[in-house]
């Protein structure tokens, strides 16, 4: 039963049956958008996970080798070891369209190329475990940014996908089987009409025979 | 030019100033969440954040989530893993497909 007070007229109808086949063709695009959606966002999420596994065990080493640092050294001496970095990284954000998802990419500069910058104090009265600590720290940082573009993708497509998966069920599960129903309904509505009016006219017919020639049909 | 932020407690992230990335070291919850709020609405990129902290502004953490930038990512601390990082894959994944069928419930 329709749902709610539709007018069973032909303009209805038109309109109704209209809107059936835009609610179709959206249905279908939809469907095919949150297919690639899923099949991308699986291949990066599988990604995501091999990547955070990678950093996380590259961050846990390079934070018990800081913890030997420390152990070592004085904090006064680890602080201003630490207190004036001698390299700066900056960031490129580019936007990269998958399926009308805008995801960022990143891409980071060093200020100077020099690799050894990293080490911004001078080694006389700092451990030798300091350095190692800074440079694992330094090895994963690629591997770093790499995950912060992966996991901010997923989140995004997670987001896009959840919507489109929404809409998708909208119209697959409400929209167009309402839609039919109501075009069902007018169909009938007017061919009901339809069929009483020609009743109707048989019947005139008949009477206006039996009372100009008193003449009977059956 | 976007630049990078580090987010936590300051024996877990001071080793990330030696890189050239900019530590923002914290102590308790309330200030973390101020300082998050305050990055992420200037030009960082990307936001890392220890897990232990991570964990107490849950409510920022989702606020960063929807935007293009910034790109707040957890890291694991100088007291270890607790698994949050993974967790916000697993929740991207169960949001995506409605359930968790990249890591089968472990």
């Amino acid at each position: 039963m329709a749902s709610k007070q539709i007018t069973p007229t032909r303009m209805e109808l038109t309109r109704l049956k209209k809107k059936l086949v835009t609610a179709t063709r959206g249905h279908k695009l939809l469907k095919d958008k949150r297919d690639e959606l899923m099949r991308q966002f699986l291949d990066k999420v599988r990604e995501n996970k091999a990547l955070r596994e990678k950093v996380e065990a590259g961050i846990q080493a390079a934070n018990k080798n800081f913890l030997l640092a420390r152990a070592g050294m004085q904090d006064q001496v680890l602080n201003t070891a630490m207190l004036a970095p001698k390299q700066r990284v900056s960031v490129e954000s580019g936007v990269e369209n998958v399926m009308s998802v805008e995801i960022p990419t990143f891409d980071f500069k060093t200020r100077t190329p020099d690799k050894n910058d990293i080490f911004s104090y001078g080694f006389a009265f700092t451990s030798s475990d300091l350095d190692g600590a800074v440079q694992s720290l330094s090895d994963v940082f690629p591997d770093m940014l790499k995950l912060a573009e992966m996991e901010k993708a997923c989140q995004l497509m997670a987001v896009e996908i959840e919507k489109t998966r929404r809409r998708v069920n909208a119209l697959e599960h409400v929209m167009i089987p309402e839609l039919q129903e109501n075009i069902k309904y007018i169909t009938m509505k007017l061919d009901e009409n339809e069929r009483s009016t020609q009743i109707r006219l048989m019947k005139v017919k008949d009477m206006v025979l039996k009372d100009a020639h008193n003449y009977e049909t059956f | 030019m976007y630049k990078i932020a580090v987010l936590g407690d300051r024996d877990s992230i001071y080793g990330f100033a030696a890189l050239g990335l900019e530590v923002f070291p914290v102590s308790d919850s309330e200030e973390g969440a101020r300082t998050l709020r305050q990055l992420s609405e200037q030009d960082y990129a990307v936001i890392y954040i220890t897990e232990a902290l991570a964990e107490k502004v849950p409510g920022e953490l989702e606020r960063c989530r929807e935007g293009l930038l910034p790109a707040v990512i957890p890291i694991p601390g100088v007291h270890g893993n607790t698994g949050l990082g993974i967790n916000m894959v697993k929740h991207s994944v169960e949001q995506a497909v409605g359930s968790d069928i990249i890591f089968n419930g472990n």
